[in-house]
């Protein structure tokens, strides 16, 4: 594991996203030789707040990137078992996920796998917790009533398959979850523990986040930021660019 | 969106850097056009899987809808009041000739003329869509000849008329037709006027008060009869008292039926109305305010003498006066000057300077789904700007129809 401790939210994202560039440039990736990015899912399709919305706006208007590629779990499948088992055999078509980009809950769930989800499990129906319920009330106007109470979500297995997992963690509220996922066992009432168990995970967070850990956890991975932040050096010279950087979407 | 095959595999524009005009705010956001109309580019990506065929480089541009003129005598030597042999070809001069000034739809206006020029003129200026031709045609707005005798301004005495024998068969008779007509001005105190302002509201007929000496409870009253717009505030009424604000005690009146808006049209040229009167507008009641150019035919064409109506007018510089007189009889400032003055004027933010040429006339006309906005679903009508607020380009339906010749780096 490599835990990247950065100083707040916007470092922190920054970091992770100058990352994902460098391992996208890296992989070379071309028309036969998809680069695969999972990211995790969420509420129904039709929904304004829906994960359709989210990822338009947040990600691919700002991106040129073929529909075709992009796939979202449709919540409204008439079958969602089946639904879930043909995401499953995309995953295996496109060559498998290079990396997967995901935050944790809470409760130390990833993606909407909550405490329980069997540490192998696979893409499927979850029904949500009280607290999950109660995390996304915000996007219903605070009607409870109004929130999904299952979701489709990639499994703990699915994600494990991934070659690379990067997990963003920032915020106080996260700490006890950190703590759990990386300083204690694997156990599946912390679901993000599992990847103690995957050859390539990494941790990114901010100072928030670190509340609940040791400071000899802490200042280990600070001291070895030197050599993490060459993990983001740009690869290509900006002297070289020759027209403005573009003006980024109001969000 | 227009249903079938054909219109799914019609081609989609992208314009790209860009702030785009919605909801009140510039974003830096792109406008996707497909079929002359503004498309979801999330529903493009998500449900037909697609993206762009072509892409448009903004160059850093504000993006504005079309503006709308719902006021406008003629221009460029055309007189619309005036009957001539052919009036169409003189419509769709000015239409083509204020494209330059970022208008994309506009209402000929009419002005206090004998029945004969009415009956003549009007079935030859039809409702018509724009395009490269030129701006598109709303409806025509009747200014006169039922107005007061004391404030008719430089509308000819002679030709003023009262409705108060027959009330609206009055205005049939005086008109004609009434079909391609969306705007009629008119006096409130004259005798009967309820009944014609009821009738010509339930035919769609916006009815605005101008050249009126009515007070503030004959106005209510009419606009509680039908009437939701007010003629060039502050002209051709009577001034604001402090105990009968007159016309323009509508702006801040108590008495406007609820969820109605009363707009009101006022011109910037920087004359007709003092900048500190056109912010004690803007401040009370800036949801209404539509700016309007009430260009006359000398608009375009430089000092000298020109004919407007009846009446010969005398131009210097950005002045119009009723020659021989000290009466100013209309402006000659283009769409884009009044919107850059405006702007000045009042220090009002940009995007509320634009949806006053934009946004507002449509929601006066009804047309707020289709025109005026950048909303998915409307006409992709729309100008580019620079940040002082020239016009680069102008667009219809997503077409190209004007452009400065001097190109930007």
């Amino acid at each position: 594991m490599k835990l990247i401790i950065l100083d707040h939210y916007l470092e922190a994202s920054e970091w992770a996203a100058k990352y994902i560039r460098n391992r996208i440039i890296q992989f070379n990736p071309g028309p036969d030789k998809y680069f695969t990015l999972g990211l995790p899912t969420g509420l129904p399709r039709d929904h304004p707040e829906s994960y359709h919305s989210f990822m338009w706006n947040n990600f691919f208007k700002h991106i040129d990137i073929d529909p075709g590629n992009t796939h979202i779990l449709d919540g409204n499948a008439a079958d969602l078992q089946a639904e879930c088992d043909a995401f499953e055999e995309k995953i295996k078509d496109a060559g498998g996920i290079e990396l997967f980009v995901g935050g944790i809950g809470p409760d130390g769930h990833i993606a909407f796998n909550e405490p329980g989800s069997s540490l192998v499990s696979r893409t499927r129906v979850k029904t949500l917790a009280m607290d999950t319920i109660l995390a996304n009330a915000r996007f219903f106007h605070g009607d409870l009533s109004k929130v999904p109470t299952m979701a489709l979500t990639v499994g703990v297995g699915t994600v494990m398959e991934a070659r690379e997992v990067m997990i963003l963690i920032t915020g106080a509220h996260k700490a006890f979850a950190l703590y759990k996922a990386i300083e204690e066992g694997v156990s599946h009432m912390w679901t993000v523990s599992a990847f103690q168990q995957h050859p390539r995970t990494i941790f990114v967070c901010d100072e928030d986040a670190t509340l609940e850990l040791k400071v000899k956890t802490v200042k280990y991975f600070k001291g070895l930021m030197l050599v993490h932040s060459k993990l983001v050096d740009p690869l290509y010279s900006m002297k070289e660019k020759i027209e403005p950087p573009k003006k980024p979407y109001s969000d | 969106m227009r249903g079938g095959q054909d219109s799914v595999r019609a081609p989609v524009l992208r314009f790209t850097n860009c702030r785009l005009l919605r909801a009140g705010k510039l974003l830096r956001e792109d406008l996707w056009v497909r079929e002359g109309r503004i498309l979801d580019p999330e529903k493009l990506f998500f449900d037909e899987q697609r993206l762009a065929d072509q892409q448009r480089d903004c160059g850093g541009c504000i993006l504005a809808p079309g503006f709308i003129d719902v006021q406008i005598n003629g221009g460029f030597g055309v007189d619309f009041s005036q009957a001539t042999e052919d009036v169409g070809s003189g419509v769709a001069l000015v239409a083509q000739k204020i494209l330059a000034h970022g208008v994309t739809s506009f209402c000929p206006t009419l002005v206090t003329s004998p029945p004969e020029v009415y009956h003549k003129v009007l079935p030859h200026i039809p409702v018509k869509r724009g395009g490269p031709h030129g701006a598109g045609v709303l409806g025509v707005h009747l200014e006169g000849p039922f107005i007061s005798q004391q404030k008719r301004g430089a509308h000819p005495e002679a030709h003023l008329r009262s409705f108060e024998a027959n009330a609206f068969k009055d205005v049939l008779a005086t008109y004609g037709c009434l079909d391609n007509v969306c705007i009629l001005t008119l006096a409130p105190e004259l005798d009967r006027s309820h009944e014609v302002i009821r009738e010509l509201t339930a035919l769609g007929i916006r009815v605005s008060l101008g050249h009126s000496v009515a007070d503030l409870q004959m106005a209510e009253k009419a606009v509680q009869s039908g009437a939701t717009f007010i003629t060039h505030l502050f002209n051709a009424m009577l001034p604001f008292h402090h105990r009968d604000p007159g016309i323009v005690g509508l702006l801040t009146s108590d008495q406007v039926p609820a969820g109605r808006c009363v707009f009101y049209g006022m011109i910037a040229d920087g004359i007709h109305t003092n900048p500190a009167a056109l912010r004690i507008a803007h401040r009370a009641h800036p949801q209404g305010l539509v700016l309007v150019t009430d260009a006359i035919p000398a608009l375009g064409l430089g000092n000298g003498r020109h004919t407007l109506g009846q009446q010969v007018v005398e131009v210097d510089e950005l002045s119009a006066y009723v020659a021989g007189t000290t009466t100013l009889c209309g402006s000659i400032a283009p769409m884009d000057v009044c919107v850059r003055n405006f702007l000045e004027a009042t220090g009002c933010s940009l995007e509320s300077a634009l949806e006053a040429a934009s946004l507002h006339p449509a929601q006066l006309l009804g047309l707020e789904e289709c025109k005026g906005t950048l909303d998915f679903g409307a006409d992709a009508d729309f100008v580019l700007l620079d940040d002082a607020l020239h016009v680069q380009a102008t667009y219809i339906s997503g077409e190209l129809v004007w452009q400065a010749e001097v190109a930007r780096p």
